[in-house]
């Protein structure tokens, strides 16, 4: 296969040579193809550390200008005005929410941009197969039609799955689960009837009514996939549409014959397949479990009913507690995001720091709304990120460490994930707060977190509780803490 | 941008080849960058913006340019917005304190 490839590139390297001007475009074009697809890898190899990243992401930039410019270079562009007008459209949308939107919103941002990117492959997808019944367009293969089916399909659902997941990050849906009886049946029977009429269209390329309906059932099937997904699920679905809308770009690159397109929708598939499986692993759960289990609905459990009591604290007693402490880990989760409290934490962090209190963060892979939501909030905040610790390196450092200060996590911490068999998250690799001296939890309310359990941390002998909102609660702590030091 | 004749088996060679270095490059990412590194590989996926601009500029039929057209604004909202995010959110991870 390997010399059939070679023995294909060589050939049409020959071919090139011989055919004067248009040939020479060709060449450039490929030239220019090759370039960016280098780039492309260099910047996702850069990525991998913080002191090459920003390198990673100008290599990005400079790659997709180039395969930019090889496209408007293309000698079957007539016309640039309509050109300019979508892309003057793309920035005006683009920027502003790059520049304004705020760090705790980047999960929306990031679906929505799944969304835009996932609506350019369908979109395309569906010109081309229109296309197809321009007089001297040639009848499409049958591989070639099955692959823009897929890419349409792929496309489409990303489209409006994207869309309900942000809906969902914005609040403009409900985010708990909506479920109904049959869902997963219906559900399935919806994709199914998408790729029978995929199969049909491949066979038949000419039932042009069959289109419509192609994209009409997969737009549908999007809805309905996300529908029963919840908020705790967010990170595992956003990586799985990341990975979806590569694929897309990547059918619509063997739709096309466009190296370039196969290449960058892989890279981007990959990387979506990737965060989706820590993100599954980082919940002991599958795929499938996360698509159709309904995770996250609420349950009557009988476990509700006793209420152990919980031991109160105020902020003045917990910064007496911290400020006695040689060591103090943090332990952020979504309800950080939400209360926007990052900023305070930061001053909680320096208060401690400047005190010689060692102080770490510990992340769970699935904390916040997106794979490495908690990081970036705290990035924002300026700490710096050699105190950022995983799940994993973190975990034997507990039963050293005086205080736990778990702000707005809840599920990621729950000790009823090692031991009770009965529990929803029994399985999922927890941060161990438990084992630390003593826990403080930050929490608005005794409601159960996410997964709807009751979270038997928060009832431990150790355990205090500091009741309200975290941005609030924090702020508290850190002004008990600056007035302290400045009596000393 | 569309190159000569390429069959199946290469298109699929391509496709596995890139796939495989792509999780071999992305696997060593630290997941302290997870978050830029997918609105990076998003904006790279745009680049179905190549082919969208193909059909925005070719004015083959009125519902091709209408639909290459917001292709091209969806795309390069993808890209204008992803690069930029992703270098906003970079410029934040700093290894020591910057402020005394």
């Amino acid at each position: 296969m390997i010399s059939s490839f070679l023995a294909d590139g060589a050939a049409s390297l020959v071919s090139v040579a011989g055919r004067g001007e248009s040939s020479m475009q060709n060449l450039t074009t490929t030239a220019m193809a090759i370039v960016a697809a280098i780039l492309f890898i260099l910047a996702l190899k850069w990525l991998s550390a913080p002191s090459t990243a920003r390198r990673g992401n100008l290599a990005g930039e400079i790659g997709m200008t180039v395969a930019i410019l090889g496209a408007l270079l293309g000698y079957h562009i007539l016309r640039y005005e309509w050109i300019i007008v979508g892309f003057t459209i793309g920035a005006m949308i683009g920027a502003p929410m790059a520049i304004w939107m705020s760090m705790t919103a980047v999960p929306q941002r990031t679906a929505l941009s799944h969304a835009c990117g996932a609506l350019a492959a369908a979109l395309v997808g569906t010109a081309h197969y229109y296309l197809y019944f321009q007089p001297g367009a040639a009848v499409p293969q049958r591989i070639t039609m099955a692959i823009l089916c897929i890419e349409v399909i792929l496309g489409a659902l990303t489209f409006t799955g994207s869309l309900m997941a942000f809906g969902k990050l914005q609040d403009l849906l409900p985010a708990r689960p909506t479920l109904y009886r049959g869902q997963n049946v219906l559900n399935f029977l919806i994709l199914g009837a998408a790729l029978a009429t995929g199969v049909l269209l491949t066979l038949h390329p000419t039932m042009r009514v069959l289109f419509p309906i192609l994209l009409g059932l997969a737009t549908l099937f999007g809805v309905l996939l996300i529908l029963p997904i919840g908020g705790a699920d967010m990170p595992t679905v956003i990586a799985l549409l990341n990975s979806y809308a590569g694929l897309s770009a990547s059918m619509m690159g063997f739709v096309l014959n466009n190296r370039l397109l196969i290449i960058a929708g892989a890279l981007d598939g990959a990387s979506g397949l990737i965060l989706s499986i820590i993100m599954c692993r980082a919940m002991n759960r599958s795929f499938a479990n996360v698509l159709f289990g309904a995770f996250g609905q609420v349950q009557a459990s009988a476990a509700s009913a006793e209420k152990k009591s919980v031991r109160r604290t105020t902020a003045e007693e917990a910064a007496q507690v911290m400020e006695a402490a040689a060591s103090v880990i943090i332990i952020p989760g979504y309800g950080m995001a939400v209360a926007q409290a990052q900023h305070k934490v930061r001053d909680l962090y320096d208060q401690l720091t400047n005190r010689g209190v060692d102080v770490k963060f510990a992340i769970h892979p699935v904390a916040g709304r997106m794979p490495g939501h908690m990081n970036v909030l705290l990035a924002e905040a300026e700490i710096p990120y050699d105190r950022l610790i995983e799940m994993d390196e973190i975990n034997a450092d507990f039963p050293q460490c005086d205080v736990a200060l778990v702000i707005g996590a809840n599920d990621v911490v729950n000790p009823a994930a090692r031991h009770d068999k009965s529990s929803p998250i029994y399985g999922m690799p927890i941060i161990n707060a438990d084992r630390a001296k003593t826990v403080m939890a930050i929490k608005r309310s005794m409601n159960p977190g996410f997964a709807g359990i009751e979270n038997e941390l928060y009832t431990a002998d150790n355990c205090l509780m500091l009741f309200g909102d975290a941005k609030t609660v924090v702020a508290g702590v850190a002004k008990e803490l600056a007035e302290a030091a400045k009596s000393n | 941008m569309t190159t000569g004749p390429m069959d199946f088996g290469s298109q699929l060679f391509v496709f596995i080849l890139a796939a495989f270095l792509g999780l071999e490059v992305i696997k060593r990412v630290s997941p302290l960058l997870h978050t830029p590194l997918m609105s990076l590989t998003n904006a790279i996926s745009a680049i179905s913006i190549v082919a969208a601009i193909e059909i925005a500029g070719e004015g083959r039929t009125a519902l091709s340019t209408t639909l290459g057209t917001l292709a091209v604004a969806a795309a390069s909202a993808n890209i204008i917005g992803g690069f930029m995010i992703t270098d906003r959110m970079l410029k934040m991870f700093k290894k020591r304190e910057v402020r005394k």
